[in-house]
């Protein structure tokens, strides 16, 4: 059985590996990705439509959006599939765990992290707000933010971060921020626009079209790291506990 | 050249850490160099040029699955069978 597995695993290599071969070199101009007329589009206009120099956060948030605001909803739908599968049914086995930690919170360790934790939640923050213009947005900032609390989880124990961010609060924020992401969507739709036409919000805004797309994205990658951080921390609190939501690591 | 000895490295680096994942059998060292395998991937994507992937990477590849990993590895039995 594990030969064949092997033999299987090594042919399935060997058609990537070969498949490979078909990829443009590395930095090839004519490779389709360069030369699409959307990709120059993007390239050309991005600028000149949202005044948002990274091109990558106006392509996430702004031209496919939809596609953004979805991922959110998956990234929800994980966290509520892992909590309720973890919680399980009525006769789920209750398993002794191999190791049992138990020991009290270290002092360097919990100094350490007391210094450390507001730095990197001020950095969440900053990758949060500065998508725009430097490599970051909602879910680079989510993920970090959501760390500072697993890292508070770990250094003294799971009840301190749930005293901190409680389970049930994780939901109704992870839900906050799909629904701050759709209504940006739907108010523009009010307003005259197509769903996540930003560009319409400048009717109540007193900005230009360009800037509302701008401050829009903004809005939307906030609404993205609300539920990337809740959600991050709910799976760890979940994963590490095995449901129960005590006696975590 | 530098940049082709750089990647070649990088590349074989990932070759190796990624058959030592699946070779140890304690799956806390496996979770750990699944982190390693992570970063020389963010490494990857950074000097490609694609910055925020490269971010993405190191928050979310690096950083908390390996936590999560780890999480789930200690309601496990550690050491696997095959």
């Amino acid at each position: 059985m594990k030969r064949t597995a092997f033999i299987l695993v090594l042919l399935i290599g060997l058609l990537l590996a070969w498949a490979a071969r078909d990829f443009p070199a590395w930095g090839d101009p004519h490779s389709p990705a360069s030369s699409s007329a959307v990709s120059s589009h993007f390239i050309a206009n991005t600028g000149v439509d949202t005044e948002v120099p990274n091109m990558v956060t106006a392509v996430l948030a702004d031209y496919r959006g939809f596609d953004t605001m979805f991922e959110t909803v998956v990234v929800f739908i994980a966290g509520l599939a892992v909590f309720s599968i973890l919680r399980g049914g009525p006769n789920r086995r209750t398993r002794d765990r191999e190791f049992v930690v138990d020991f009290e919170p270290d002092l360097i360790v919990t100094n350490t992290v007391r210094l450390i934790v507001p730095v990197i939640q001020i950095f969440a923050l900053y990758v949060l707000a500065h998508g725009h213009v430097s490599p970051g947005g909602g879910f680079q900032g989510g993920v970090a933010m959501g760390a500072s609390f697993i890292l508070i989880a770990l250094s003294w124990d799971l009840k301190t971060a749930l005293a901190r961010f409680p389970i049930e609060r994780c939901f109704t924020v992870a839900a906050l921020g799909i629904v701050i992401y759709a209504g940006i969507g739907l108010l523009s739709m009010f307003l005259g626009g197509e769903f996540l036409d930003y560009a319409h919000l400048a009717k109540v805004f007193p900005v230009s079209p360009e800037m509302a797309r701008y401050h829009a994205m903004l809005g939307v990658e906030i609404g993205v790291g609300f539920t990337v951080t809740a959600i991050m921390f709910a799976l760890y609190a979940g994963l590490s506990t095995d449901g129960r939501m005590r006696d975590g690591l | 050249m530098g940049l082709e000895l750089f990647n070649t490295l990088i590349l074989s680096l990932l070759v190796v850490v990624a058959v030592l994942s699946l070779w140890v059998r304690d799956l806390v060292v496996s979770a750990v160099v699944f982190g390693i395998y992570s970063f020389l991937m963010c490494l990857l994507w950074a000097e490609m040029g694609a910055v925020d992937v490269a971010f993405t990477e190191a928050t979310v590849g690096a950083g908390v699955s390996t936590v999560v990993l780890i999480a789930t590895v200690f309601n496990l039995k550690r050491k696997a069978k095959d």
